[in-house]
């Protein structure tokens, strides 16, 4: 049930310094919320966000309670060669989802 | 004492008893602690960083945020974590972010959660080792929602 949207260009000229946008489909359940029947809701976060260009980490985000459900991050990169990136997502009841998207620079 | 004077002089000492206090207000214990822990006994020097926040927000469960760091992102000088942290949330750490020289820029966007109307404040850890920040006050008008919604 992950439901991922990424914004980055297809191509880019080399040396350029893009921007990459990625949301995920996440309820962020903050762990501080009491339900219905009083209880408190067990907490349910995505705790780590990554991004490697090529294998090599680019960005690296730790989120906590704070960020918003369907977490939104946006970063840039240098486009130095062509390749794929990956992103990353992990999180409490072992939650991790990855994405990758290719970009071809000339 | 005529009651002028006597007005007089209780504010003066107002005045000496509130300033002392003034700065430790604008960071409660837990935020402070936070920001002690990333930064160590290095200084932290108000600059380079933006903030960019609503002023005022009508709904705290999304808020746009976007810090972004004057910095050139070369080998040799870099921005290496952008850190925020909030007062009023039930944990002062929003998040934190590596970066390096391959970012190009030392641009942050999210959306984040806000409990209540507070201030927010960005740290930037540069390669050289010092510590920068920003802070931002955010008026909500309906806080993140702290009962599910049935």
């Amino acid at each position: 049930m992950s439901n991922i949207l990424v914004n980055a260009p297809k191509t880019a000229s080399r040396g350029a310094v893009i921007e990459i946008k990625a949301l995920i489909l996440h309820p962020m359940e903050t762990g501080f919320r009491p339900g219905a029947n009083g209880r408190i809701i067990p907490r349910n976060i995505i705790e780590r966000f990554t991004a490697t260009w090529n294998g090599t980490e680019i960005f690296a985000m730790d989120m906590s309670s704070a960020i918003a459900a369907n977490p939104f991050v946006s970063f840039f990169a240098v486009a130095n060669e062509s390749g794929t990136v990956v992103l990353r997502w992990t999180g409490d009841e072992g939650f991790a989802v990855e994405e990758r998207v290719a970009i071809a620079v000339e | 004492m005529d009651r002028r004077r006597f007005l007089a002089g209780t504010a003066a000492t107002a005045t000496v008893v509130v300033l002392p206090l003034a700065p430790a207000a604008a960071t409660p214990d837990a935020m402070a602690e936070a920001i002690r822990k990333v930064v160590g006994s290095a200084t932290l020097t108000e600059g380079r960083v933006n903030l960019d926040v609503p002023p005022l927000v009508e709904n705290g469960s999304t808020v746009p945020l976007i810090v972004s760091v004057d910095s050139p992102m070369t080998a040799a000088d870099y921005v290496k974590a952008i850190h925020v942290f909030n007062e009023k949330n039930p944990q002062p750490n929003v998040f934190s972010a590596r970066l390096g020289p391959g970012n190009g820029k030392a641009i942050v966007g999210t959306r984040i959660k806000l409990g209540d109307s507070q201030r927010i404040i960005a740290i930037a850890e540069t390669s050289d080792g010092r510590f920068w920040s920003a802070g931002a006050d955010v008026i909500v008008t309906l806080a993140a929602c702290l009962e599910e919604s049935t």
